[in-house]
């Protein structure tokens, strides 16, 4: 009633009675339009809106309606799997050899004396009398570890000098020293990577780039590839470099002490000028012996890693002893610059010796100290494969002969190679001894494949 | 009365826990007070804004670029740096950057000799004047335990190793790098911690980056503190499982994360979760503060998750026997699925290790990126490990491990209420060796450390990114080698300092952390 007695319906009904005055009627035509349903309508939906206005909102995540004994017998129910698989007795990988003593050239391997063929120490100064008097003094001055990081009280001037050092030898302004080799080139990469596209060799093959100008390109390579034994084309890398502006991280944990005439890599090999390459990274634990990893290169590119690096700012840095004793392999590696061809003698002798053994085929090029030996004709199965050069290393290894197969995890591996026995061949290494291993393997080859 | 403040908030925690702890826990984070947190963000305005006007200057070359460049023949190439991820440091940590990296030239024992450097060209580089600032007291160093010694039998034993094998190993453990004192040192990690087996790593962060994605993969669901380190959050990423963040040290946070995984499953496809870890640490070094280990072991127990422990500062540090943090609250080192410890910190040497059931070090064995690609621990620093474990545990035949783990206590306790005292404000827990003092403003930072050295004190700071911007601390590490004296000398010096920089902040308002208001949003889901 309240709303008939509004102006509006009066209005209404003045309108109605005036219909000579034109210009009533207009200004009336709005009013006259509304009948009495549309306005009860209007006024529900007024209704309508004031009520969702002071309605609860609806959060999106209870959309589930269990109740609380629900979710209780949910939380009962639920079994996770184990924390891990089991694994089998016999897992190839589950009993480690144990080495009584030094894993130097003579080498107690489960019981057994044996000549090493197995172990990284290209230039044989695990045991060299200089390295471990450097070492011991090192020890008496430090104590054994540094109780911090790098940024916190634990740069000592052990590791000034050694990243002095190593960037001297290789001809570059700087260098940076990591306390694992490892997490060398695993934390290097990520520190300049965050929006990259990044070219990482699998047997040379390339994808194309398709991402926009903003996109920083990296090309990373192996020197002396540890899975094959072949050398890296580099002078075609570096053609290919600065036709699509992608920069190179070269990784030289094989190569470095290895290849060139001063043991400077696969760069002195080639004769590049080391400029060209963008970061090289190697580890301290083949040829210089010791434990820890490096990357040198220029100011521009390393001293990014001393803030961003991972391993770098928030791990410990290098026991005081081992980069001592790095400085000290490095000292030798400088006064006799002919232990490296003494070394790729060694190296062209093994393998000719190694070539033609039925059943066993040389995988590596022959001035690559760590080589394979893999089965010509495959079983067809993996863990077959596996336990017939298993076999094979026994013999060897009873004989006095100690060598080991090329360990992978199989799950990680893009492209996993396939089972081999690794040959490491040594400067300390006579010849004689080098044919007695080479005839070895040939009767073990025989013994367990025919 | 702060006292009384923090008794009662004790008492209230226990019993409210039902008895889970037995031994009082305190724990506090003071407030920041309001005019020092406007202040401090005046500050990095004022610092912003000068940051901007240096690059200005720089870009037009009226001031001189101190950092190198680029190669001529590479100009064209995509730049390296993006100019923004630098600004900070070419502006604000340039000039406070002789806080860091000071190279020291003997024993990081209680007093250190450190090498002297000059700059002349605001800290853009470095020349060494060839003087030794001897005799630093150092405040710094992880030397919890004082093993860091280059006398005693420790090293003795470490120099016989060292004659015997040498130096490196040139292998890797799955190879030929697995030398009997592996096997040794492995025996005794595990009898000292109470578990079925062990295994060790050469480096403690490779440990962490490197086992948690051999542990979890996808379909798995990582529960991770707010404030776990670097090696956890990498380790964590790289395992491609989802990762939940529940707030630092908060139950009801990680309950909640807990409930709401097992009902509701994975996000979109509802499946049931494969499994459930969660990531703690024992003593968490930018805080101080100590993991509450009952009540994640209740709610793992209830939820059926798996726990996994990062010892790194707590082994050795904490405990009446140091076997870290659940030897503090006394509990079974069974309950804990995955232990994973330093070597860094307390044993004086370098790596890792993991514990637990034999099932998993077997898996570990074969299945870690560790054991197959990197070389194993070199022989000289497992015979100090072994060495100092045996001291510790008291199997040298002397007390003096447990003579220092009682120096450490109470240098811990004596420390941290002196400061308290004095009116700093300490964050953390009252039985952690480790004390941050808090800082806050960024000037100060750099002025903390400045004229501690000046009082012959080396003292850690850190600011942004390693801590929240506002939260800038100065951190001290205790050490059983740190006498008293040495404690003294270092309080009064700090008293000093304190009311020469006006750090004394604390209104003793206490805020126990079980009282921190707890919201629903305090969860971020990240699917990498």
């Amino acid at each position: 009633r309240t709303l008939l007695t509004h102006p509006w319906f009066t209005g209404l009904q003045e309108g109605s009675q005036s219909c000579d005055g034109s210009v009533a009627v207009l200004s009336h035509q709005w009013k006259r339009a509304a009948p009495a349903y549309h306005l009860i309508l209007e006024g529900i939906l007024i209704l309508w809106i004031i009520r969702l206005l002071f309605s609860k909102t609806y959060k999106l995540q209870e959309r589930s309606d269990l109740t609380v004994k629900e979710k209780e017998e949910l939380i009962e129910e639920w079994q996770p799997e184990p924390l891990v698989p089991p694994v089998s007795k016999d897992h190839p990988a589950l009993n480690y050899n144990i080495v009584s003593g030094p894993p130097s050239h003579n080498i107690v391997v489960n019981g057994k004396k044996c000549v090493n063929f197995a172990s990284f120490n290209f230039l044989g100064l695990l045991d060299n009398a200089r390295v471990k008097a450097a070492a011991l003094a090192s020890l008496k001055k430090y104590g054994v570890g540094t109780c911090g990081p790098r940024g916190f009280y634990g740069t000592f001037d052990v590791h000034l000098d050694l990243e002095d050092r190593l960037a001297k030898f290789m001809k570059t302004e700087e260098a940076i020293i990591y306390s694992y080799g490892f997490a060398t080139i695993a934390s290097a990469i990520p520190a300049y990577s965050k929006r990259a596209l990044v070219f990482v060799d699998y047997f040379l093959s390339f994808l194309n780039p398709r991402k926009a100008r903003v996109t920083r390109r990296f090309i990373v390579v192996e020197g002396l590839y540890m899975n094959t034994g072949t050398v890296c084309p580099l002078p075609e890398l570096v053609k290919l470099k600065y036709k699509y502006k992608a920069r190179i991280f070269l990784e030289e944990s094989l190569s470095f002490g290895v290849l060139g005439e001063h043991g400077r890599g696969v760069t002195e090999h080639f004769g590049i000028s080391i400029d060209d390459i963008d970061l090289i990274s190697a580890n301290m634990e083949n040829s210089l012996a010791s434990v820890g990893g490096f990357c040198c290169g220029r100011s521009f590119v390393i001293d990014h890693q001393r803030l961003s690096g991972q391993g770098y700012c928030f791990s410990a840095s290098l026991p005081p002893l081992l980069a001592a004793a790095a400085i000290e392999a490095l000292n030798i590696m400088e006064e006799n610059p002919g232990i490296f061809l003494v070394l790729k003698e060694k190296c062209e002798r093994i393998h000719k010796a190694l070539q033609g053994i039925s059943g066993l085929k040389v995988v590596g090029e022959s001035l690559s100290p760590a080589f394979h030996l893999q089965l010509t004709d495959s079983t067809g199965a993996r863990e077959k494969d596996v336990t017939l050069l298993q076999e094979i290393v026994n013999h060897c290894m009873n004989r006095g002969i100690a060598l080991t197969q090329a360990r992978y995890l199989e799950k990680e591996e893009k492209c996993l190679p396939p089972p081999s026995i690794r040959v490491v061949v040594t400067v300390e290494q006579t010849d004689e001894e080098l044919e007695r291993a080479a005839r070895i393997i040939k009767e073990a080859a025989q013994a367990v494949l025919l | 009365a702060a006292a009384a403040a923090a008794a009662a908030g004790q008492i209230h925690h226990v019993t409210q826990n039902g008895g889970l702890y037995k031994r009082p826990f305190n724990e506090a984070f003071e407030e920041t007070p309001m005019l020092v947190a406007v202040l401090t963000y005046v500050g990095y305005g004022v610092l912003t804004l000068f940051g901007y006007l240096r690059d200005f200057l720089r870009h037009w070359r009226i001031e001189k670029c101190h950092h190198a460049t680029e190669r001529k023949e590479q100009q064209d190439f995509v730049s390296l740096y993006q100019d923004f991820e630098n600004f900070y440091t070419r502006n604000l940590y340039m000039r406070i950057r002789d806080n860091w990296n000071r190279p020291i030239c003997s024993v990081p024992g209680a007093r250190v000799d450190i090498m002297e450097r000059q700059s002349h060209d605001y800290n853009w580089s470095f020349k060494y004047t060839g003087n030794i600032i001897k005799g630093v007291i150092n405040m710094g160093s992880y030397n919890y335990l004082g093993f860091a010694r280059n006398t005693g039998s420790c090293q003795e034993a470490a120099a016989k190793v060292l004659e015997e094998y040498g130096v490196g190993v040139c292998s890797t453990r799955q190879e030929i790098g697995n030398l009997d004192k592996h096997e040794e040192l492995e025996k005794l990690v595990a009898s000292f911690l109470g578990v079925e087996a062990a295994m060790a790593y050469g480096m403690g962060f490779a440990t962490n980056s490197m086992n948690i994605p051999a542990l979890v993969g996808k379909g798995c669901l990582i529960l991770s503190d707010e404030l776990n380190h670097a090696s956890l959050v990498l380790g964590a990423r790289l395992s491609g499982a989802t990762i939940r963040i529940f707030k630092h040290n908060n139950m009801q946070s990680l309950e909640k994360l807990l409930k709401d995984a097992i009902v509701y499953g994975q996000p979109r496809t509802r499946r049931p979760w494969k499994k459930i870890l969660i990531l703690v640490e024992g003593i968490y070094s930018m805080e101080g503060s100590i993991v509450r280990l009952p009540e994640v072991i209740a709610l793992k127990k209830k939820y059926k998750a798996y726990l996994y422990l990062d010892e790194a500062h707590s082994i050795g540090a904490l405990g009446p026997t140091g076997r870290g943090v659940v030897d503090y609250f006394g509990l079974d080192p069974q309950d804990v699925d995955v232990m994973m410890g330093t070597f860094t910190k307390s044993f004086g040497a370098s790596g890792g290790y993991i514990g637990g059931k034999k099932e998993l070090i077997d898996y570990l064995r074969t299945h870690s990126h560790s054991a197959v690609y990197a070389t194993s621990l070199s022989p000289p620093v497992v015979e100090q490990i072994v060495t100092s474990m045996k001291c510790i545990m008291g199997q040298d035949g002397t007390t003096l491990g447990k003579e220092c783990i009682q120096q450490l206590a109470e240098n811990t306790r004596y420390f941290r209420r002196r400061l308290k005292e004095m009116g700093f404000i300490i964050y953390g827990n009252e039985d952690s060796p480790v004390v941050p003092l808090m800082l806050y403003m960024p000037a100060k930072i750099g002025a903390f450390g400045r004229e501690m050295l000046k009082r012959n004190i080396g003292v850690v700071v850190v600011g942004f990114p390693a801590t929240p911007i506002i939260e800038s601390r100065a951190r001290f590490c205790l050490s059983a080698a740190h006498t008293k004296e040495i404690l003294d000398t270092a309080l009064k010096e700090i008293d000093e300092v304190g009311d020469l920089l006006q750090l004394k902040y604390s209104r003793h308002r206490l805020v126990p952390l079980l009282d921190r208001p707890f919201d629903e949003t305090t969860y971020e889901e990240t699917e990498d």
